[in-house]
This record gives structure tokens, sequence and C-alpha cells, in this order.
């Protein structure tokens, strides 16, 4: 049994001693232990490294940042204050309150107290021993502190510089470099997320150009399947779907965001004017429909159309959303923790929430119902066209107008005859057939008729004006139709182009109050303004409210010291299967502190200084001789550093859902390689929508070339993801996402054995590789090992093949009717001229690759 | 049941290891508690955790909030006030969904109540089956909850939280204690429709692991089509041709193990032969030709017909093969008009059934470690929406608990005598799961996950007491 073994591994008995009885303290989604078995207590303790998790994790609950929850009136996070309350006295930790109280063998004394759940064990207690004895010194949050840029060798690469010189510290040696067939791999996968062809292989394992890798990485950063590879990580984090969430779960136009985000990422637009454009897309200087479609991101939150839903209480949660999404995307900070209170362990206060809050309250936007149906995102071509129709409308309504003078009489005349023989307009006529609209539209006339013409409002004139010369009158009918063909003309193009909510500026904006326990009822808070949260650096503003673009350019401001940091964090991620500090989420004290802080400094450094420059940072991680490394690990290197947190070696994972399906689509030939578009529907089990309602639904999978498109492309459904997408551990998006689960679950053998889209994939697979390799059985597995996996089989594998191929080859010629059924499955046309049984045989084979471990694994 | 020649096939298929590491390590530790014991000698406890009264969980949730006025909580005194303005003290600032900004008078119970079992514990007379089970029942009417429209109280209801991606309980219970079943999935799911027409829609975030392990999300067991979502083997493949892929695509697996040495092929491995195993336990689960004509009749349902009744005898059959969870969804009791047929077209669907439940596990002697609750998302006004329907409410509902150590024959908790408000013994959300974790063997408040830096649990951060007045 795999984990019992790792059970006899000393760095997983030292988990044990966190577990409250047998129930875990665990961390779920990141959580492992930390490397070593039992490092020594340092000689020299570090603050930030040594002190400030156990603190945080284990005190700062009731003597932290939250001054409701305080106990004893002692503060333990700020160091005047500890020593106010003579917590301890430094250099003399026999005279210490703390360091008795951690040592006690009084229950009633003993800190943390049981009933808290929590408990130091020795080297935790010996760390806080010896932080007093050496001066009880305090060091700001590191990720607080302005990152510092380490200096490296002009011609090294700094990664491997900084990784080296990690790695020399903690007695580790860096791993060879992987062959080149798994480099290719590698990098394919994560550069574009779809495989290379074995002829793509074979000619950058046979090149002998010393930069041979270089080029290889150029060709991949500038493929427009780049942009999609990238935009998987954003689009979980900014919580991109195409649903409102709650409730019904109504559809909602948001895809061309979808397209911006890709455009953005293959045009290696700035990190910085990428920020600017999702925060304040409409109110930059040079706004444009880009900028603006990139203001999307505002309008991203959760939802309701359900009835009985209160404003005030959708108008919090949206205002929460928002807070959570910038805190979990940009700062790394989970600052939804201060909806309710002061955060207990960051110094993030709740004015500092919901001033942040503050800046999206001029965004127009219905709080509950359903949302408009957006800004229309017109190409060059389609924009011409609509000035055209435009103009059109505008020359129709002037040929009207100059007849208006005589309209306006004629107009007079029907108002005094309607009066004088009491008519009532026929849409209102007992018999009346005319649609609720067209009745209350004759209702405001009728009622406007019969007020004084000098008396009646604008609103009233306009109705009147409108309803005669639609309806009434027989005058000028060429002139009238002129008009309502051109503005039909203009409705059915705008019609069918695509459109996307984006944010539009309220000059009256909603009023924000801190709400005392996040409940939306009290309405008894202080009003806030737009703020940045006090405890980070800021500019100076006066005489006027912060806006969105403030946000906006502060979060990318180079005095801000968390957005680099956190969005490199998140990018290693990729590159390496963890991030450099473990939780991408939480940089704050009860995140993980990096293993590297140097280097992610680095990176956060160099990122901004590149002028936000996302292609120059990639190219800069996947070039090194770091990232270059086999992720196979010897026995002792395992045993050292089970994690990988060192980085002696890369690391093997499994891909992400969207690229489970790309490569099976890939490998098939089926692949539809088309860049955006509207979200498309794959194959889906019939009734799994039957939950929906308002209204009931029916899933109608797509057809043609939109059945095979990638993964991310996919119809995001919140209440109810694509469950093939979901197997594999894609989120909802419902909530702000910087971290999938990678889980290894029987759904997902389910999901490759019995989902039509991978039957379909796999019988494609077996005609492409019959077509393409006539010949003998050994020659089309070779083919098929080239197409999957980029390598020849080996003989046992061969092997094992073979035999299943006869078995199932035998089986479909005693039972044509089957091989029928099989070879038919999915939408892509059955080749003609293929021997039904053969196909058949070959599609079990085809479908066992699809399903190998080794398919669906980056290494 | 066959198993693959080539591996004996265990229920740490469901707990192998993962990526996720840890939660496996929990699981093993939980299941092998002696093993946890020895290896970590330096670990100290504080509380001993309280004895495990129930092995499984039943939750029966009724969707769309069922009105307390015409179920389980008598009101005379309402009945007494009908078509009076509601006294506006009870009223003034609270939280109201459509009704708010009306004018709210008083609405009496729509059907008369009758009293049952030994305690004479009154009722509403349209349940006279749960009536004569109810010596087995403890009804809570003191039941409260903090969100007031549909999705966010089922969130609330499941996770503890109104904030989407938490994991819901099922998710919890199966990540602390793992399952006993063999070859099903630990936590399941099933849903059935009301025929009044107002069929709530239902997320499945409902049924999410959130931030636990994937693996310990609800498995919906559907009545139409594939039975569990991709487990039909494809249109011309034999059982007996995947079982030979599956055999092929572990042996390569196994095959590239021993040059990756990668702990993810020996899981995946596991995994392929869980997914075959359960291509041919699940049909079996759902098969029903064997249950006798009497339990048939007992529970009223045909076999497959997809009713709540259904429903149950297939919870029994799930926790017969050692399930953890068991969530059954009924649906349609949001009535906002209609408030006297809708009730009484409700009873018609889940009163038998819901006596059969109890009354089939107790005579296979599984009441006594099953734990049943029944439990809407929030209750109902005792004003009137349109005269003859109830707004959402969420001052008062009731619920009740049967089995593992529940008292039987019980109320525990009151509301004010209008129905307004709970009371007496006042209870919430996060009580109730405490008190489901604490019959499970499980100390609410030290069941953490760390998740965004905080402790998150199932009972939340404000804290949560176990209701002890209705423990055995």
């Amino acid at each position: 049994m795999i984990f019992r073994n790792k059970l006899r591994t000393m760095w997983y008995s030292r988990l044990f001693a966190s577990f409250a009885i047998w129930l875990s303290v665990a961390t779920a989604k990141a959580a492992e232990p930390e490397v070593n078995a039992d490092p020594a207590v340092p000689a020299r303790v570090d603050f930030n490294r040594d002190v400030r998790p156990i603190l945080s994790d284990n005190c700062f609950l009731c003597h932290g940042p939250d001054k409701n929850r305080r106990k004893g009136d002692l503060r333990l996070d700020l160091r005047d204050e500890a020593l106010k309350a003579e917590a301890f006295v430094p250099g003399k930790p026999d005279e210490s309150e703390l360091v008795a109280r951690i040592l006690s063998e009084d229950p009633d004394e003993l800190m943390p107290p049981s009933k808290s759940n929590k408990k130091l064990d020795a080297r935790q207690k010996a760390i806080l021993k010896r932080w007093v004895q050496q001066g009880a010194e305090y060091q700001q949050h590191w990720s607080y502190e302005k990152p510092a840029k380490a200096a490296a060798p002009s011609d090294q690469n700094a990664v491997d510089v900084l990784v080296r010189r990690r790695l020399a510290e903690v007695g580790l040696k860096p791993s060879i470099e992987a062959d080149r067939r798994t480099l290719i791999r590698r990098l394919s996968s994560d550069l574009t997320g779809l495989p290379p062809a074995p002829e793509e292989v074979k000619a950058f394992v046979e090149d002998t150009a010393p930069d041979a890798y270089e080029h290889l990485v150029d060709r991949l950063l500038a493929d427009p399947h780049y942009g999609e590879r990238m935009a998987i990580g954003w689009l979980d984090v900014v919580r991109f779907a195409d649903t409102i969430g709650y409730h019904s779960d109504n559809p909602r136009n948001v895809w061309p965001y979808r397209d911006w985000v890709i455009k953005s990422f293959n045009a290696n637009k700035p990190f910085d004017r990428f920020t600017l454009e999702q925060i304040a897309g409409d109110l930059l200087p040079d706004a444009n429909t880009e900028s603006r479609v990139g203001s999307a991101f505002n309008r991203l939150l959760l939802s309701t159309e359900e009835g009985g839903a209160q404003p005030k209480d959708y108008e919090a949660r949206m205002l929460t959303d928002r807070v959570r999404a910038v805190g979990t995307a940009w700062l790394g900070q989970t600052i939804g923790c201060a909806q309710c209170h002061d955060h207990k362990f960051d110094p993030i206060t709740m004015r500092d929430f919901y001033s942040l809050g503050a800046f999206f309250a001029d965004i127009q936007e219905p709080v509950i119902g359903s949302r408009e149906e957006g800004m229309i995102v017109a190409s060059a071509e389609e924009q011409k066209t609509l000035a055209k129709l435009d103009a059109a409308v505008a020359e129709a309504k002037k040929r009207l107008e100059a007849a208006a003078p005589r309209l306006d009489v004629a107009q007079a005349q029907w108002e005094s005859d309607v009066l004088r023989y009491a008519v009532t307009l026929p849409e209102l006529a007992g018999d009346s057939k005319s649609t609720p609209a067209d009745k209350s539209a004759a209702r405001v006339v009728q009622a406007a008729l019969k007020k004084d013409a000098k008396t009646r409002n604008p609103r009233e004139r306009e109705a009147l004006q409108s309803y005669f010369r639609k309806k009434a009158t027989p005058l000028f009918v060429v002139e009238r139709d002129g008009v309502a063909r051109a503005e039909q003309e203009r409705r059915n193009f705008a019609a069918g182009l695509p459109k996307c909510l984006v944010s539009v500026h309220s000059a009256a904006p909603r009023t924000v109050r801190i709400l005392p326990r996040g409940n939306w009822m009290n309405e008894t808070g202080e009003v806030v303004k737009p703020a940045l949260p006090h405890f980070l650096p800021r500019p100076e503003v006066a005489g006027r409210d912060l806006t969105r673009l403030d946000l906006a350019r502060w979060l990318v401001s180079r005095d801000n010291p968390l957005t680099a940091r956190t969005v490199m964090n998140r990018i290693w991620k990729q590159f390496f299967g963890a991030g450099l500090s473990k939780q991408l989420d939480d940089l704050g004290a009860q995140g993980e502190p990096p293993a590297n802080p140097v280097l992610l400094d680095w990176l956060a450094c160099e990122f901004m200084e590149s002028g936000w420059d996302i292609k120059h940072m990639v190219r800069t991680i996947v070039t090194s001789a770091t990232y270059r490394q086999t992720s196979g690990a010897t026995p002792e290197l395992l045993a050292a550093d089970p994690l990988n947190r060192e980085l002696a070696r890369q690391s093997a994972f499994r891909v992400d859902a969207e690229l489970v399906r790309d490569n099976a689509l890939a490998v098939s030939g089926l692949l539809a390689a088309q860049v955006g578009g509207p979200s498309v529907k794959p194959y889906q089990p019939d009734g799994y929508w039957d939950n929906l309602n308002f209204p009931q639904r029916r899933y109608v999978a797509d057809s043609g070339d939109a059945q095979h498109r990638r993964g991310l492309y996919t119809w995001w459904q919140r209440s109810f993801l694509h469950p093939s997408l979901l197997a594999f551990d894609a989120p909802s998006r419902e909530e702000s996402c910087a971290e999938r689960n990678r889980s290894n679950i029987p759904q997902q053998a389910l999901v490759l054995l019995n989902d039509p889209t991978y039957v379909e994939a796999a019988r494609a697979f077996a005609a492409r590789v019959l077509r393409e390799c006539s010949g003998r059985p050994e020659d089309r597995l070779k083919r098929a090992w080239q197409l999957a996996l980029q390598r020849d089989p080996r003989p046992s594998e061969r092997e094992t093949v073979r035999k299943l191929l006869d078995k199932h080859l035998a089986d479909y010629r005693a039972n044509p009717a089957a091989a029928r059924a099989l070879i038919s499955i999915g939408v892509a046309p059955t080749p003609q001229g293929l021997d039904a049984a053969e196909l058949a045989a070959w599609t079990h084979v085809a479908r066992v690759l699809l399903n190998l471990h080794e398919t669906v694994t980056r290494s | 049941m066959k198993l693959l020649p080539y591996s004996p096939f265990t229920r740490r298929a469901f707990l192998g290891k993962t990526s996720q590491g840890l939660g496996a390590v929990a699981l093993a530790a939980l299941l092998r508690p002696p093993a946890l014991f020895a290896e970590a000698p330096r670990a100290t406890f504080g509380k001993l955790p309280p004895p495990r009264k129930a092995a499984r969980v039943i939750w029966l949730t009724m969707a769309g909030g069922p009105s307390h006025l015409e179920t389980f909580d008598p009101k005379p005194r309402l009945a007494a006030m009908h078509g009076k303005p509601m006294p506006e003290s009870l009223t003034r600032g609270q939280m109201l969904a459509q009704l708010q900004g009306q004018k709210l008078n008083c609405f009496g119970p729509q059907h008369p109540f009758k009293a049952f079992g030994k305690e004479r514990i009154e009722i509403c007379e349209l349940f006279p089956h749960i009536g004569s089970v109810i010596d087995e029942i403890c009804l809570v009417r003191s039941m409260t909850t903090e969100a007031i429209n549909h999705d966010p109280a089922h969130m609330f209801m499941n996770t503890g939280s109104q904030i989407a991606g938490r994991p819901s309980m099922g998710a919890w219970v199966t990540y602390g204690l793992g399952s006993e079943a063999e070859d099903l999935p630990g936590f399941v799911v099933l849903t059935s429709l009301g025929k009044g027409g107002q069929n709530q829609p239902i997320a499945a975030r409902q049924w999410s692991s959130g931030f636990l392990p994937s693996r310990h999300q609800g498995v919906q067991l559907r009545s139409d089509g594939d039975p569990v979502l991709y487990l039909n083997t494809p249109p011309g493949v034999s059982r007996e041709q995947q079982g030979a892929d599956v055999a092929a695509i572990n042996a390569l697996n196994r095959q590239y193990d021993a040059s990756a040495h990668d702990p993810e092929i020996a899981t995946r491995v596991v995994q392929y032969e869980m997914a075959f195993q359960l291509q041919a336990s699940v049909p079996e689960l759902m098969d029903v030709r064997g249950e006798s004509r009497k339990t048939l009749e007992l529970y009223g349902c045909r076999p497959g017909d997809g009713s709540f009744a259904s429903n149950c005898l297939l919870a029994r059959r799930l926790a017969e093969r050692g399930v953890r969870f068991i969530q059954l969804y009924h649906k349609d009791w949001d009535h906002h008009g209609g408030v006297k047929q809708g009730v009484a077209l409700k009873a018609q669907e889940i009163d038998r059934a819901c006596m059969a439940l109890i009354t089939d596990l107790k005579q296979r002697g599984m009441l006594d470690d099953t734990l049943i609750v029944w439990a809407g998302e929030f209750g109902r006004t005792p004003m009137s929406q349109g005269g003859d329907g109830r707004d959402h409410h969420n001052k008062a509902m009731s619920v009740w608990l049967a089995g593992a150590g529940v008292r039987g024959g019980m109320v525990h908790g009151a509301s004010d005598e209008l129905g307004y408000a709970a009371v007496e013994n006042v209870c919430t959300v996060h009580d109730l799961h405490a008190t489901m974790l604490h019959q499970l063997g499980i100390d609410h408040d030290a069941f953490s996950v760390k998740f965004q830096g905080l402790d998150a649990k199932l009972t939340g951060v404000e804290g949560a007491k176990v209701i002890q007045g209705i423990l055995v």
C-alpha cells in the first residue's frame, strides 16, 4: 500500500503531531508538511521564516490584529504592544511570561490553551525560546517588504544562480537535464497545451544547433495556442464563466472577455496594462473597445435572478465577491476574512475591506435580476458596417423630419378629433388583441391626450408623436417606412454581433457602509469612500475621490510589494507544479514563507523592471537549467525533498482538465484549432442539467467543428460544470480559484473510457493510424505510440497491446454489428474504405493509449 | 462480485494516495487509529473524541423550504389571528424575501394537527405515517438559518457558509471518516421531483468537495440514463472487452512505473480497477427486483420510478453497502401560493416513504447506527403571501432527526405562539452540524482543515453547540 510506505518516512510522522486526536488539522488543497524531517532549531532564528508562522497559526487568533477577539489585552503581532504587555523580556527567556506559558505543565497556564485545539511541538517551543533569548526581534511580514533584487552574473540565468545557491545551502545537487523528447513534450504542454507532432520531436532531437532549445521556446511562445494555454490559469482567478451562478444560473454575455485574455497573452500585453484594462478599462484616457472588453472583469461575479432576493443583500454579496477576487488574483491576500471582523492574522481591517469594495460602487448594473445584453463587440469591418447602417438611419430620419411641419399640423388635428369624438385607441378597445407592451404604450398616449398640450411632459410629448407617426397617420408612409426599415436593418445586424458585459461608470455611485459583522441589514456602520489598504505603501491623493483607475494603477505600481510576487508565484506553478510559496492565494502570515524567497523576489523585480513583460519571464524560466532538469528523482533525493520544494529536479504531474481533452483531440487529429469565439457544447450525458430550472434547459451538443474545440472554450455552467472537466478538477469558477486540486479518482477513468468525446477520439485516432500507416501491425503500433507519446513502444508494451488487438479483432470479426456501433460513435464521419472490424479493434488500442498515465502526465 | 484476476480489489481504491497526500494520510489515520498511535509517539492529545453512535447519515433535504406551520409546528393562536395584521413588534426590521414592504397579515395553519405516539406529539394530520413512527423521531421546532433565498440557504445548510466553494457536509464526513463501502463512493446524492411544479434548481455545488480532495465530492445517482455519469460502457464494447482494455491500461501503466517511479501511477491503477468495479456494482445497487413485495409495498414505490420513495429504498440499500453519507433531495416545497394543496401533495409524496425508511432500517437493526435528518433550507412565514401562500422565512423552521442515539418521541425547542421566531432552545444550522458530527464521533471544533490561512470548519468560526438535549 502506497501510503503505508510513506508513513515510514520521517517527514510524515512529524505531521501526525499536529493532528488533533485522530481528526486531522490538515491543509487540504495545498497542504503538505515541510520538507525536512525535523530540521534542527536554527542557530540564528529568523523571525519571518521561523517565528511568525508559529505565532500566527497558534497565537494571533486571540493575540493578534482583531481587537474584538483579543484576550488578556495582549497582542503579539506588534513588538511594542507585546513589550508593553510584558509578554517577554528580550534576551531573558527565563524571565519571560511567554516562554513560561508555552512550557507550562499546568493546563490552566498552558498556551495555547487546550480548548484551542492548538499545540506547540518541542521544536516550535525551542524556536520561540531561542528567539526571545536572541532579543525577540520582529520583522515586517516578508511579502509587505519591497522585494529586493539579488545580484546575479549577467551571463547566467539568475533562476539557476539562485536555485543553486539555495541547493548548496541545504546540501542538494541539481539533477541532470531531461532528454530532448521529454523536453519538447514538457515545453509543448506548458506553453501551448498541445502535444508536439512526432516529426517536430524528431527534428528537435536531431537539431545540433547550440541554440536549438531556445529556438523551440521562441517558436512556441509565438504560437497562437500559447495565449490559450496561459489563459486557463487567469480565467480561474478571475472566475470566468458563461452563467450567473446563483439559483437559475442563467447565461450572460461575457465570452469576448475570454478572447481578450487570449489575445492579450498572445500579443504579450504588458501586465500593468492588462491590469488597468480589467479594473478600469472604461476609465482609461485612451479607453477603446478592447479596453472596455477587458473591464468585463468587474462583471464576472455571481448574480441572482431569484424572486424575493433583496437588493441590499446582493449588493453586499457583490461587493465582497469583488474584493475577494482582487485579493486573490492580484494581491495574494485573504482579504475576504475582513468582511465580518478585522483580519485575525494579517493587518487587514474591516475598513480596508469595505473601502476596497467602494472602488466598485460606481459600476452600473442591476443588483438583482437579469443582466443587460452588453456592449457590442464589433470587428473593424463590422464597425464600418454599423456606421453605415447608423448613417442610413440618420438619413431616413432627416427625410422624415423634412415633412415634420406638415405632420405636426396633422397631429394637432388628430389630437383634437380624438378628444372631440372621445375615440378609444384601438389597442385599448375591448376586443383588442394587442400585446401587453402595446396596450401599455397606448394607455400612456390616451392619458397624455387628456392633458392640455402645455402641461404635457417631454416623455408624454414624445409618446404622442411616436404613436401618431407610427400608427395613426396615413401621411408620408414612404418616409416613415424608411425610418422603420433602416432601424430594423441596424437592429438585425447588431443582433448577430458578439456582446459583452462591461464596466460602465456611474456618476452617482452606490453608498458603501462598513457592515458590522458583515450583516447587510445593519445600516449603522460608517459610510466609506474608496481607499487603499492602510498597511501598504500608497500614494497621497487629495481633493478628489479615488477611482477604479487609481486602484488599478496602485495594483501595478512599483511600490506595491504584493502584485508582482503573487503573479510570479502563480506562473511558477505552471512550470514546476507548485508555487515558490506554496499557498498561491495567501502570501499573508498564514501562508507559507517561500522556500527560496530570494528567487521569488528576483522574479518579482525582474518582472516589474522588464515592463511587466510576461513572455520575458516565461522565457527566463523555461530556458533555465532548473526547468530543464529531469523529473525523475533518485531515492536519496526523494527522501531528502519529497515534495520538491528545493527544485533539485523537475516535477511530474497530471495535466489540467482542459488539456486532457485537448491532447486526445490533437492526437486523434480531430482538434479544431480555431482560436477564440463563443463557448461551445461538447457531448454531455443526457439529463445532467435536469436540476436547473427557471427555465428548464435542454443541453444540445454542438455539431461540426464546434464539437472538437479546445477545452477552455467549453460552456462554463457554474452550477453544473461539464462533468468531464469537473472530474479532472476544473473549478466551477463561482469563486476566484488560484489553485486547482489535482486528484486521481475513478471518475477520471470513467470519463476517459466512456465519454463519447474520448471514444470518438479513439476511433479517429485509430483511423488515422490505419490511414497513415499501411502495413504490419508493428509499424502501426509504432506510429500510434509516436502520435500519442512521441516515442516507440517498448517490446513488452508491444506484446501487451498486440495480444489485445488480436483478441478484439477476433471478437469483431464474429460480431460486425458491435464493430459498426463502436466506430460510429460521435459526429465525426466514419471513414470509408477501412475494414470495420479492424477499425474497431484498433479503436481499442487507441483507447488504451489515450487512457495511459503517461499520456495525461507532463513530466 | 467478480474481481479482476490480476489484482485484488480493495476498499482502499477510494482512499489511495493522491497528490493531496494529506487527505489520504488523514483517512489512513482515521481508519487505522492504532497505527497512528503507534507511529506518532510524540503526538499528544487533548480531549477524547465523543463515542461514535452513527456509522452513517441519511439526510432528507426537502428543497424549497417546507412550511413548519403545515407540517410539524402546531399554532392554534395563529389560526385565531387568521386575517388580522401581524404584530409589528415581531416583524419590524426583519429580513423578508418577497413580502418586503408589503402589508403583513396572519395566515392560519391550513390543515388540522393531530396527536401521535406515546407522548401525544402533535403534527399535521397530513403525515399519519410519520406520526405512526413518531416515537422514533425527535422534532426540533426551534431551528433557524441565516439565509433567506434558496441558493444561499442550501449552501448554508450544506456547507455552513454562504460563500461558494466550501465543502459540503457529506464531503467533510467522508474526508473525516472514509467509507466502508467496498465498491461505491462514500457520499451519494439522489434527487427527485415533486408533482406540484415548484421544483427549485439545485446546484452541484451543494455536494461539492470544495477545497477538500475531489474524491470526497458527492456522486449523484440518477434514475434516468447512466445511473452514474459515464458509467455505461460505450456501444459496441462488451463488459469483457472493457475488462481487457482496463487490464491492458493497467499493465502498461505498471510497466511505465518501473521507469518513472511515480506514486501517482499506482494510484491510477487502483482508480481504474475501482471504475471497472463501479460499472458492475452500481447497476447491482440500482436493481431492486430482488426486494420483496412487502418491502416495495412498505415504501409504496415502483422500481425505477425515480420517486422520493424509490430513493428512500435506494438509500437503505446504500446504507447496507457501507456508504457513509447519503443525501436525498425532494423538491417542490416552495409554496409562495397554494400552500394548502401544495403541502398536501408533498405529504402524499414523502409521508409513507419516510416512515418506511425508519421502519425498514429498524427491522434490519440499522436504525441504531444510522442518523436520519429531515430538513429544508428554511421555514415559511406565518404571514400570508397573496392570500394562499407563505414566503421564505429564516427565524423558525422545523426539522427532525431519528436513529443513532437521538431520542425518539420528543420535541425540542419551540417557536413563539405565531410561529414567527424560535424562542426556546434556539438552534442554528451550525448546531445541527455539530450534533451530527458528534454522533459520528467527531468533535466539530477540532475538525478543521487549513484553507486560505484559516482553520476552516463545517461549523464555522462563530461557535456552535452540540444539541445535547436531544441525545440519549
